[in-house]
């Protein structure tokens, strides 16, 4: 199984740990990632807010070059999943938003490579019944609080794989893998994404209320898809924390991390030493590491 | 040459507006054939057909031709007239140049220019109509109603007065249907199964009403007047014949699954009746859960049985019979919520349906009419209402309202507050829509009852420990709602029966995108479906309160009734006919005949000297509907649309495109 890969901005950048999980899993997987020569950045999350051929036009760039490949892609990060896959959906039900964008580009884009998130690739294509026989650990009943976010399964009619009010793709990774997914009502809730930089009080909210209802749940950590979603959660959430007055200490993961874990792998192939909060008290707990 | 007669109609302003007629009329008096043309102000008036009349008379007129509106308004008046004149009613052409013209152009040029093209094509049409006869096909006064709820009891009930033999289908061991499970009704909050029961023994006690229930409509043939349907009336493993219904056998019974009739509330025996009032009072053992059918052991309720009736042994029974007409009156079902995982997905226990408040309610519910919620039992102090749901909603539910939520939520408020004195409710709503005798008012009361509706959809519901949090919006605040609740119920929207697409082509009539069943005319023929003979009555046809479900089911009766006043009925003799000496049996056109009106036949003739014997096809007149399918299918030419036969489109085609 291969796939052409779009890491974007910022799985080089603040999630690093989440490229690196995502190479390391798919080794042990044997699923094929080959990285898209010269990729761009996908235009979120300004682009879209400013300009929308400039928002169809910077994913297209990229994804001309996965439709050379003869590929399709999979892209981690939850906004440039939801960019890209916007884009192509733009171009194979408008013609004419088709003709601007191959006039701005000034190359041939046919949007024949599909785009995929993450966790679809390994839950649904790859599939459960493939990661079962590769699993080396179990997490042991461990509390999950799978977030989702608002991108990863919004708007439904774009990205298309899971339910929009209650995702259960990242809960059926967990089960299999021996955790216990809680049932929570903030997985689609907004972590306040962007506004981390320009308002970062408004996040601190947010976080507060997604923490918060994860603790409620019971959950012993939180797994997440997206950069956005993993950094407010957890960079933030000692300032959450402080502004609150609340206190939760919850570690917040990539769902490739928990799962590498599960496959065997050292903490320092899947990054765990770059998170804020203490993603390694859990796993000791368990003995998964 | 036939001699040809014109009339053109003014239709006021409507044709004459945009077509000139003195032109037109000059036109036409130049077409070969025609000797006689005139104009009228409105030719359907009494004045305008006595023209006819007169026309037909004094110029010895053999074919007539009208320019008028379209003939789905005014063919029939006008072949009453030519009928009326001495002629034969199919030596009558319209040309509709209302609808066809006038009305959809502006510039009076053009649209003059069409109005002659389309009168020459009538003309040239006319010129090869032949004389043709009504045929008369006997009723068989005998009708089939199927379903058993309150518009298929109404209709049987008014059938069968009305003198005729009617049998009642229904699929469940009792009838009463959806309104047998409501605990009151709106507005006026009678008990629902009070004034139900009445009817339901109404039925079992008319002497012109068969009723045949835990059965099953298998399979229907024939047409108008004449269908064989085929019933198959389940194995109830109890004679009914024997059976008193003293209730031993239910009593004694000592295995318990889920109630279907409580939708899983509550339980029910193996052997059972579904509900106290049920008719007919005879119980049904249940194969699938049996453990005497599961294991061969047990036969508790033979044992304890007084009379004998348990029959171990019983099979299905096919049914066969003629009826003249159906009332279809299959219902409707709930929409699933487990659709909506913002609202739990159907997996929480006290998030519940509408229906399910009406079990919890009703005194010979699960609870005994105690209002406590399914978890723990507990009283709820708050409860939820939320209305649209599944309706209204085109992403994941339908986009029709489904007219009743709005009223049986204001029920449901008005019902707690009685029996769970302060309870708080709250009706989250997107719009209340109260249209019906009294049913402003009884809104109205629940609110001065105490319950406060809040204008906003709910975004999520999810528990918190021990009770329910409702987010919303309350859209006329303008702000973010949270309410903690100890029950929700979701006013679940209306559906057609999941298995409606099926029964429509068992029966051969059109359902919509949501497999409502089709009525002929949304205003006209309410109660018609497009297949004759057969009725609709009550939500099959869309969703509908009782009050509406009853006129309905009146309205279809009413219909049948009609029909059988008659010994026999006309058949429109525009169908399809077989030349036989040049068909070669091929029956390429028997599958593609959407009505199953084409059969083979062999016959026997007399080929240079010798008798052989060859297979043609034939045609049903009672089944054929005259589309003229079989006329394009046929290679040789042979199957011919009578009215619309290969000469006269011919004719037409050569007319149009001089």
């Amino acid at each position: 199984m291969k796939y052409a890969y779009f890491p974007g901005c910022s799985l080089s950048g603040t999630a690093r740990e989440y490229d690196r999980s995502t190479r390391a899993v798919a080794r042990a997987l044997g699923l094929d990632l080959e990285e898209i020569p010269d990729w761009s950045c996908c235009g979120a999350t300004s682009a879209h807010a400013t300009d929308k051929l400039l928002s169809l036009a910077l994913p297209a760039r990229s994804l001309a070059r996965a439709d050379r490949m003869g590929l399709d892609v999979v892209a981690p990060c939850a906004a440039c999943f939801n960019r890209l896959r916007t884009t192509v959906h733009a171009v194979r039900s408008d013609a004419r938003v088709a003709d601007e964008i191959r006039e701005v580009l000034g190359e041939e884009y046919g949007a024949r490579s599909q785009v995929y998130a993450l966790p679809d690739v390994i839950v649904n294509r790859y599939g459960l019944d493939n990661i079962a026989p590769r699993l080396k650990k179990s997490l042991g009943g461990m509390k999950v609080a799978c977030y989702y976010g608002c991108l990863l399964v919004r708007p439904s009619a774009i990205t298309a794989f899971d339910d929009p009010e209650d995702p259960q793709t990242l809960d059926r990774l967990v089960r299999a893998l021996g955790g216990e997914p809680v049932v929570w009502p903030a997985k689609t809730e907004c972590c306040g994404a962007s506004l981390s930089i320009t308002r970062t009080r408004v996040v601190w909210q947010l976080a507060a209320q997604i923490l918060t209802a994860a603790q409620k749940a019971g959950a012993e950590a939180i797994v997440v898809a997206c950069p956005f979603c993993q950094s407010n959660l957890d960079m933030r959430q000692v300032q959450a924390q402080k502004w609150s007055g609340r206190r939760w200490n919850i570690p917040v993961y990539y769902f490739t991390q928990l799962l590498g874990v599960a496959l065997g792998l050292s903490p320092g192939e899947l990054g765990l030493e770059s998170h804020f909060v203490d993603p390694l008290g859990v796993l000791r707990q368990k003995a998964l590491v | 040459m036939k001699r040809i007669g014109v009339f053109l109609c003014h239709c006021g302003s409507n044709i004459a507006g945009t077509v000139d007629i003195d032109r037109l009329q000059e036109a036409v008096r130049k077409m070969p054939g025609v000797v006689y043309v005139e104009q009228n102000k409105y030719t359907c008036s009494e004045p305008g057909q006595e023209q006819i009349r007169k026309g037909i008379k004094e110029h010895r007129l053999e074919r007539v031709v009208v320019a008028a509106c379209s003939p789905r308004m005014h063919e029939n008046t006008f072949r009453r007239t030519v009928e009326s004149a001495g002629l034969n009613p199919y030596l009558l052409e319209i040309a509709n140049v209302r609808e066809h013209c006038s009305w959809v152009h502006r510039d009076r040029e053009e649209a003059t220019a069409k109005a002659i093209d389309l009168v020459r094509r009538a003309v040239a049409k006319v010129v090869f109509n032949r004389p043709l006869q009504k045929a008369r096909i006997p009723v068989e006064k005998r009708a089939l109603v199927i379903g058993g709820g309150i518009a298929g009891i109404q209709a049987a009930l008014d059938i069968a007065d009305a003198g005729h033999e009617v049998w009642l289908v229904e699929k469940e061991p009792s009838i009463g249907g959806r309104m047998a499970q409501l605990d009151k009704t709106f507005p006026t909050l009678d008990c629902s199964l009070c004034i139900l029961t009445p009817k339901m023994v109404d039925v079992a006690q008319h002497p012109n009403i068969r009723l045949l229930t835990y059965s099953l409509v298998e399979n229907v043939s024939g047409y108008v007047g004449n269908f064989q349907v085929t019933i198959r009336k389940r194995a109830r493993s109890v004679d009914e014949a024997k059976c008193t219904g003293c209730g031993t056998c239910w009593a004694k019974c000592p295995h318990k699954v889920p109630s279907e009739f409580d939708l899983g509330l509550g339980q029910r025996k193996v052997i059972y009746v579904p509900f106290p009032q049920a008719v007919p009072n005879k119980p049904v053992i249940d194969r699938e859960h049996c453990v005497y059918f599961k294991t061969g052991k047990c036969r508790v309720c033979e044992r304890f049985c007084p009379t004998g009736a348990i029959d171990f042994t019983q099979e299905d029974e096919l049914i066969t019979e003629r009826f003249g007409a159906i009332v279809v009156a299959t219902g409707f079902d709930l929409f699933d919520h487990s659709r909506y995982g913002e609202y739990g997905a159907g997996r929480d226990p006290d998030i519940i349906s509408g229906l399910h408040f009406e079990r919890l309610v009703n005194a010979s519910g699960p609870t005994e009419g105690k209002i406590r919620r399914p978890s723990d039992g507990k009283v709820p102090r708050s409860v939820v209402f939320v209305t649209c749901v599944g309706s209204r909603d085109d992403h994941k539910g339908v986009s029709y309202c489904s007219r009743v939520c709005c009223m049986y939520t204001a029920k449901h408020a008005i019902l707690l507050s009685e029996k769970v004195p302060g309870c708080r409710s709250y009706v989250f709503y997107m719009d209340m829509r109260t249209p019906g005798k009294g049913y402003e008012e009884f809104y109205k009361r629940s609110q001065e009852m105490g319950t406060r509706y809040v204008r906003g959809r709910v975004a999520r519901i999810f528990r918190e420990g021990d009770h329910l949090v409702v987010q919303g919006e309350d859209t006329l605040l303008g702000r973010k709602v949270v309410v903690e609740a100890d029950m929700v119920v979701l006013a679940t929207g209306i559906t057609p029966r999941r298995d409606a697409g099926e029964l429509a082509r068992t029966l051969g009539i059109s359902y919509d995108q949501y497999a409502f069943f089709n009525e002929a005319h949304p205003k006209l023929r309410p109660v018609e479906t497009n297949t004759a003979g057969i009725y609709l009555a009550g939500a099959c046809q869309g969703p509908k309160d009782i009050p509406d479900a009853v006129a309905q089911a009146s309205g279809a009766a009413a219909k049948v009734t009609a029909m059988f006043s008659k010994d026999t009925l006309t058949a429109d003799p525009l169908i399809a006919t077989v030349n036989e000496a040049i068909c070669s049996g091929c029956m390429w056109c028997k599958p593609i005949c959407p009505y199953r009106a084409i059969d083979e036949k062999i016959i026997t003739e007399r080929v240079r000297g010798r008798t052989v014997s060859r297979r043609v096809a034939t045609v049903n007149a009672g089944l054929c509907q005259g589309c003229g399918a079989c006329t394009v299918a046929c290679r040789d030419g042979a199957m011919n649309l009578l009215g619309f036969s290969n000469e006269q489109v011919l004719a037409e085609v050569e007319a149009l495109c001089r």
